[in-house]
C-alpha cells in the first residue's frame, strides 16, 4: 500500500481519504514492522512528524507528504550522524536548505536513512549502525552510499527520500533496489547543511517510486541559495513539463567504452532492453565515444579523497563530535578522538587524501587528477555535440551479496566506473529500474548535458511508461 | 608518477589520525594497490590541459557583505563535548619548549 507515488498520496490527502497524521502513522507502522530486517533507518521521530503533519498545509505542492532524509543532511534538532560513531551524539542546530525547501512546500521530513559512513561506500555496509539489507533479497546489499534512502523507498517504508551522490551514491543504490534516483546538475540543489564529503562532487537528489515523483521533488529542491556559494544561478523550471513528450526524434548516445567491459549478463540485458524500447519509441540510438572512460576511477578517488581529507579535518573533538575522555595535549586529543570516532573506510580515505595532497605528491596526483577530470568533462562536451542524452549501465553487476569480504578496496572502487563520470563533469544523471532484467533489480542510466534535467526526466518517463 | 610506497604511519601523523598497528598494515597494502592503479593516469598527456577544480564555471561567488544573524551561541555550543563559560573548552595548547 505504501508503494504508491507522491501524486497518489497527494490526491488521497486532498480528497480527505487519509489525513497527514494517518499517513505518518501508516509509515511508522511500516517502519516498525520492516526496519528490524532491512535496517534502512537509523532513527525516526514519529512524535515530531505527527506534530508537523497535523499542521501541514495541504494546498502546498507537497502538503502532508513525509519524506525520508539521508543521515548526512541536517534536520534541526534531530540526530544527523552520517552513520558514524564520530557524530553519535550530534543533533543538527539548523535545517539544511533542502530540508527548508521541503518544509516550505508542505512536506514532513520523517526518518533518518542509514548510509555508508560519511557517504563513503558502495554497499551500505560501512555504517556504524549496521548494514542495510536489500528489500528485494535480504541476503544482498542495497548499494550505497544512500543505502537506507533507496531501501526505504523500495520497501514501502518511505514514499520518497533524499539522498546524496558524490560518485554514484544516489543512482547505484536506486538501481540495486529497483527505484528511481536522480543526481541533478552540480549546483542545482544547495549543499548547505549537507555534511561535506567531496565538495566539488557532492550533490543532493531524490530517490523515488517513479520518474514523476523525482520531477516533483526537483521542482521543490532546486534553486539558488546564498548560503552555498556553489549553488547555481541557472533559472529553475517545471521539471514535470516534458514527462509526456516521449523520445521521438531524440538522439541517444551509447558509449562504446560502456558495452565492451565485463558487465554482468543482467546489466547487458537491461541495457539492450532500453536500447530496443528507445528505438521503438522513435529515438535514434547511436554510438559515441568517451575516450577517457577508463581513467575516471583513478581521477575520482584522488580528488574525492583529497577533498574528504580536508573536509573531515573539522572533526577534531572540539566543537562537535566524539572526544576521548582524557588526553595528553591537543594533538593527542585530535589523533585519538579521530582514531576512535571514524570507521575503517573513512580512515583509509583520509590517509589516501592526505597522501595525495602532501608535499612532493600534490602535482603528481592531485593536479594530474584534476587535469584528467578536465579531459573527462571534455569527452562529454564533444559527445553532446552529436546526441541529446547518453545511455549507459549504472553498475557492472546487480547487488552483491552481503558480507562478501573477498573484494579488495580497489575492486570495490572500480565498480563505480559508470556513475563517477557525471560527478566529475557535474552532469545530471538518472537511474531507472528495468523490469525483468534479472532476479535482482537492475537499472539503466541516462546522462544529460548540464541543466538538461527536464529532457532527462522526459526520456526516463517514456521508458518507464513503455515498461509499466 | 612513481609509486614509492605510502608510509601510512607518517601520513596518519600528518592527518592527526591514530591508527592501530593492524590498520596501518592493512591500509599500506590496500593503498599501495590503489596507488599502483592510479599511476595509469600517467598515460594521458595533460601537458596543455588546465586542471578542473570545479565542474561548472563559477565567477566571484560572493554575497553582499551585510550583517545578518548567525547561529546563537547556545546552539553553536550545544554539540561541544566540553564547554565552559560560553566557550569551547580545549586542552592546554601552548606547550613549553623542551
Amino acid at each position: 500500500m505504501l508503494h504508491r507515488s507522491i501524486s497518489h498520496w497527494r490526491r488521497a490527502l486532498t480528497a480527505g481519504q487519509i489525513s497527514p497524521t494517518e499517513l505518518v502513522q501508516e509509515l511508522d507502522a511500516a517502519m516498525r514492522s520492516k526496519n528490524p530486517a532491512v535496517n534502512a533507518f537509523i532513527s525516526w521521530d514519529t512524535e515530531a512528524a505527527l506534530a508537523e503533519a497535523a499542521a501541514a498545509d495541504l494546498s502546498l505542492p507537497l502538503g502532508g507528504i513525509p519524506i525520508a532524509v539521508k543521515d548526512n543532511i541536517c534536520i534541526q534538532g534531530q540526530p544527523t550522524r552520517c552513520a558514524s560513531r564520530m557524530l553519535g551524539n550530534f543533533k543538527a542546530p539548523y535545517d539544511a536548505t533542502a530540508v527548508c525547501r521541503l518544509r516550505a512546500a508542505g512536506a514532513v521530513p520523517f526518518g533518518r536513512a542509514n548510509m555508508d559512513e560519511f557517504a563513503m561506500g558502495s554497499a551500505g555496509e560501512n555504517s556504524a549502525f549496521g548494514p542495510t539489507c536489500n528489500p528485494a533479497d535480504l541476503q544482498h546489499v542495497p548499494g550505497g552510499s544512500s543505502s537506507g534512502s533507496a531501501a526505504a523507498v523500495a520497501a514501502g517504508m518511505a514514499i520518497a527520500a533524499l539522498g546524496s551522490d558524490t560518485g554514484g551514491s544516489i543512482r547505484q543504490p536506486a538501481s540495486h533496489c529497483g527505484v528511481v534516483g536522480i543526481k541533478p546538475t552540480y549546483g542545482r540543489i544547495s549543499r548547505y547543511g549537507l555534511v561535506a564529503f567531496a565538495s566539488s562532487l557532492d550533490q543532493i537528489g531524490p530517490i523515488t517510486q517513479n520518474v514523476e515523483d523525482a520531477a516533483l521533488l526537483l521542482n521543490v529542491l532546486c534553486g539558488h541559495d546564498a548560503a552555498d556559494s556553489t549553488s547555481s544561478l541557472h533559472p529553475t523550471e517545471d521539471f514535470t513539463s516534458a514527462l509526456g513528450s516521449g523520445v521521438k526524434g531524440l538522439r541517444i548516445g551509447l558509449p562504446v567504452e560502456y558495452t565492451s567491459a565485463g558487465n554482468a549478463p543482467e546489466v547487458e540485458a537491461a541495457l539492450q532492453k532500453a536500447i530496443r524500447t528507445l528505438t521503438e519509441a522513435g529515438a535514434e540510438v547511436v554510438e559515441v565515444s568517451l575516450p577517457h572512460a577508463e581513467a575516471v576511477v583513478s581521477a575520482y578517488y584522488i580528488i574525492a579523497c583529497a577533498e574528504a581529507s580536508s573536509n573531515l579535518a573539522r572533526f577534531d573533538g572540539i566543537r562537535y563530535g566524539y572526544r576521548v575522555p582524557d588526553s595528553a595535549g591537543l594533538s593527542d586529543l585530535y589523533s585519538r578522538s579521530r582514531g576512535a570516532g571514524f570507521g575503517s573506510e573513512v580512515k583509509r580515505r583520509i590517509i589516501l587524501g592526505t597522501y595525495v595532497l602532501s608535499g612532493g605528491y600534490y602535482d603528481a596526483y592531485y593536479t594530474k587528477a584534476q587535469k584528467v577530470r578536465a579531459l573527462v568533462a571534455q569527452d562529454f562536451t564533444e559527445a553532446f555535440k552529436g546526441v541529446d542524452l547518453i545511455l549507459g549501465p549504472v553498475a557492472p553487476t546487480p547487488a552483491p551479496r552481503l558480507h562478501d569480504d573477498s573484494l579488495t578496496p580497489l575492486q570495490v572502487y572500480l565498480s563505480d566506473i559508470y556513475t563517477i563520470p557525471a560527478n566529475l563533469a557535474g552532469l545530471p544523471a538518472i537511474s531507472l529500474p528495468v523490469p525483468g532484467a534479472g532476479a535482482l533489480p537492475v537499472g539503466v542510466q541516462l546522462l544529460g548535458p548540464h541543466f538538461a534535467e527536464t529532457r532527462l526526466l522526459g526520456a526516463a518517463a517514456a521508458l518507464e511508461a513503455a515498461w509499466s | 608518477m612513481s609509486t614509492p610506497g605510502i608510509n601510512v604511519a607518517y601520513i596518519a601523523r600528518l592527518a592527526e589520525l591514530e591508527l592501530t598497528p593492524e590498520e596501518t598494515e592493512r591500509f599500506s597494502r590496500d593503498l599501495n594497490q590503489v596507488l599502483a592503479h592510479v599511476a595509469e593516469l600517467d598515460k594521458w598527456d595533460t601537458a596543455d590541459v588546465q586542471p578542473m577544480y570545479h565542474p561548472l564555471p563559477v565567477f566571484d561567488a560572493v554575497r553582499p557583505d551585510e550583517p545578518a544573524p548567525s547561529l546563537p551561541r547556545e546552539a553553536a555550543l550545544a554539540n561541544a563535548p566540553q564547554q565552559q563559560e560560553g566557550m569551547f573548552r580545549v586542552p592546554k595548547v601552548v606547550e613549553s619548549a623542551h
